[in-house]
């Protein structure tokens, strides 16, 4: 016979303790928010220009040496410096350890007009990236040049456009991504440590003294990190749109997700506080279980970048499904998908959920 | 029936007799206290009668009821402050009432407990900034807040300085001025004999002596003695003279009396005796001597522990 005002009363004791510890809301509804901060400002393709180093040792004015580096400049993926060519390019470069430069050699617009091969050289480090960008880029542009020359035309081209309708952006899959990782985090390493330290210091004792039960108990604690999830939703939601742009699908799809998570979760957390006989082990074998679900279940990166084995082994992860739920439906529109994984996460949920009410002991033997 | 009646309670953790076979009983409005060195099996004792853990065998009844198999219903009718209370950190004590309140379903007035447990100055300080005396208080408060007749407290002062003592040992006496049966663990020896009506003391998880404290002098103390200041002739005089056991130690002549009348004897003898002697004074023994005694001389032997006035009060206090 539980009592719904025993467990309200509970839900406001920890929610107001919990409001009251700043380290609580700072990982709770601040810290999700910075790290999408973080992220989208890595991956925001405005930012994603390549600085590179240029010599033209072209004298013709208004020749193809300049040309071609008008046409470079024009690409957007590079942004060019100019060294004067009293410098020698290689030292220039190490001196400021920056990998990529372009020389446009001497004689370049009499070689184009004569139809002479004539090597733009470009410097670069196989392993970065940026090299990677200003080669290809410095190709692209070298056969634009090669075909007019001929006075060719373009046949084949590309159309760039992803499977949403509107163009997607890579926060538009962080947020879900970082969602899920918030709805992992708060819950799971709140009840590890609440567990564990409320059995050290007897507070559980404590608690069984009084009608509380320990249903009762847990189901405080779910809905407040209901709550806590739907909050930090919100705020993870609005930064993603304001500051990003993100392209966000907001249907009643989300709903089940946001109070499944973290019932699983905060049960997840109790069962391993639980187990665990000490505070120490338990924040051990919490980090254990938490860490590889919070970067294999596509918190960060999609999983299609992972490969193949620990895609297999993302597929046994909870937050997996919880994340790829999020996706189905706020990304792709995908329903029948996301209600897949909500089957998957409602069967892991109750599993976790009567495993850690059954562990779980108020008082010992 | 007595609130609480115990027979033959054991309790083993694998090869540790934490209980070993305790039987008391606790009368209704009487104020019990467990005495008895760390590790001696009390806190074992009372969360089995709080219903917190589960016996090995014995029989228990606390308000009738079986504390393990009854324990929801039981909780509703005690209060209990456990060992070393924590709460949660960020609640103040009177929000802690109100909490409490509301589980139990008793909503009582919190300013009345606050006041109970002289706590009104503190009532609105988180609970992880209040000193250990004031924590003490929360507890007690939280104790009360369904208006148990019968109160557990597991120490209640162990590790406050002696002024918060003292505070907590007022409420506590406010609370048995109230009417309520008190069962209290402590190794204080002070605690038990300010704040109970009776004592068990407890060692090894069987208790060596019980009951009021002069009854437990009596019983295992060493008797009342007359002190002669004086020198050592005169002890010899009064045990040829008065037939009354005497012995001397650094100037004082002690008479162990077993009747009123023997002190007039020893005296009239010392006075006959025609040797000097300056002063008089009776002594018996404390409880703390008895509680040491009995404490400590449990580890060798358990035998005659109730000794005949052979040692000395200056004797002890120098071992």
């Amino acid at each position: 016979m539980p009592s719904g005002g025993r467990i309200w009363s509970d839900f406001v004791v920890y929610s107001r303790g919990y409001l009251r510890n700043r380290f609580g809301l700072f990982f709770g509804l601040v810290f999700p928010v910075i790290l999408i901060l973080i992220f989208g400002a890595i991956f925001s393709p405005s930012t994603g220009k390549v600085t590179v180093y240029v010599q033209n040792f072209d004298t013709t004015p208004e020749g193809a040496g300049v040309q071609f580096l008008n046409a470079l400049n024009k690409t957007g993926t590079l942004a060019i410096n100019m060294v004067p060519t009293s410098d020698t390019l290689s030292s220039y470069l190490a001196s400021r350890s920056t990998p990529d430069g372009i020389i446009i050699p001497a004689g370049f617009t009499a070689a184009y007009v004569s139809e002479q091969r004539v090597n733009v050289t470009v410097y670069g480090n196989p392993a970065s990236s940026s090299s990677t960008i200003v080669l290809g880029t410095v190709e692209g542009v070298a056969n634009l040049f090669n075909l007019e020359r001929f006075n060719g035309t373009v046949i084949v081209g590309i159309a760039q456009t992803t499977v949403n309708t509107e163009q997607t952006k890579y926060v538009d899959f962080l947020i879900p991504g970082l969602i899920g990782f918030s709805i992992l985090v708060s819950p799971m390493f709140s009840l590890v440590n609440v567990s564990s330290e409320y059995k050290k210091s007897k507070l559980f004792k404590q608690l069984s003294l009084t009608p509380l039960t320990k249903m009762e108990w847990l189901a405080a604690k779910v809905m407040w990190y209901i709550v806590l999830t739907a909050l930090s939703f919100a705020l993870m939601v609005a930064v993603g749109i304001l500051a990003f742009g993100a392209h966000i699908t907001l249907s009643v799809w989300i709903v089940p997700l946001l109070l499944l998570g973290p019932t699983l979760f905060a049960a997840l957390g109790m069962l391993v506080g639980t187990v665990t006989k000490e505070p120490e082990t338990a924040g051990v074998v919490g980090n254990i279980v938490t860490f590889p679900m919070m970067f294999l279940s596509g918190t960060f990166f999609p999983i299609s970048i992972m490969p193949m084995y620990l895609q297999s082994i993302a597929h046994v992860l909870p937050l997996f499904y919880v994340i790829e739920g999020l996706n189905n439906v706020m990304v792709y529109g995908n329903i029948s998908g996301a209600i897949f994984d909500m089957g998957v996460v409602v069967v892991i949920t109750i599993v976790i959920f009567l495993a850690a009410v059954r562990l779980f002991k108020w008082r010992e033997d | 029936m007595a609130p609480i009646e115990v027979t033959a309670l054991k309790k083993y953790y694998g090869p540790v007799k934490a209980v070993d076979g305790i039987s008391f009983s606790v009368k209704e409005g009487e104020v019990f206290g467990l005495l008895g060195p760390n590790g001696a099996g009390k806190t074992t004792t009372i969360e089995v009668l709080e219903g917190l853990r589960r016996k090995d065998s014995g029989t228990i009844k606390v308000l009738g009821m079986d504390p393990w198999d009854e324990g929801y219903a039981l909780h509703r009718r005690i209060g209990v402050i456990p060992q070393e209370f924590t709460f949660f950190e960020k609640v103040s004590p009177r929000e802690a009432i109100i909490y409490y309140g509301e589980l139990f379903g008793t909503r009582p007035d919190p300013d009345e407990i606050l006041k109970m447990v002289l706590l009104e100055d503190s009532a609105s300080i988180m609970f992880d900034s209040l000193s250990g005396g004031q924590k003490q208080k929360t507890g007690l408060a939280l104790a009360l807040v369904n208006s148990p007749d019968l109160l557990f407290l597991d120490e209640p002062t162990t590790g406050l300085d002696p002024s918060a003592r003292r505070a907590i040992w007022e409420v506590i006496r406010g609370l048995k001025a109230k009417g309520k049966t008190i069962i209290l663990t402590t190794h204080y020896l002070d605690e038990a004999q300010q704040l109970s009506d009776r004592v068990a003391i407890v060692n090894f998880g069987k208790i060596v002596a019980m009951g009021t404290s002069d009854e437990i002098i009596r019983e295992h103390g060493s008797g009342e003695r007359l002190e002669i200041f004086g020198d050592e002739a005169i002890a010899g005089y009064i045990r040829t003279n008065a037939g009354l056991e005497a012995e001397f130690d650094d100037g004082v002549v002690r008479v162990a009396i077993k009747l009123q009348k023997d002190v007039l004897t020893a005296l009239q003898a010392a006075e006959a005796s025609g040797h000097e002697w300056t002063g008089i004074r009776t002594q018996r023994d404390s409880l703390d001597d008895v509680f040491i005694k009995l404490v400590s001389g449990a580890i060798d032997e358990s035998g005659e522990m109730t000794s005949k006035g052979s040692r000395s009060d200056t004797e002890q206090q120098e071992g």
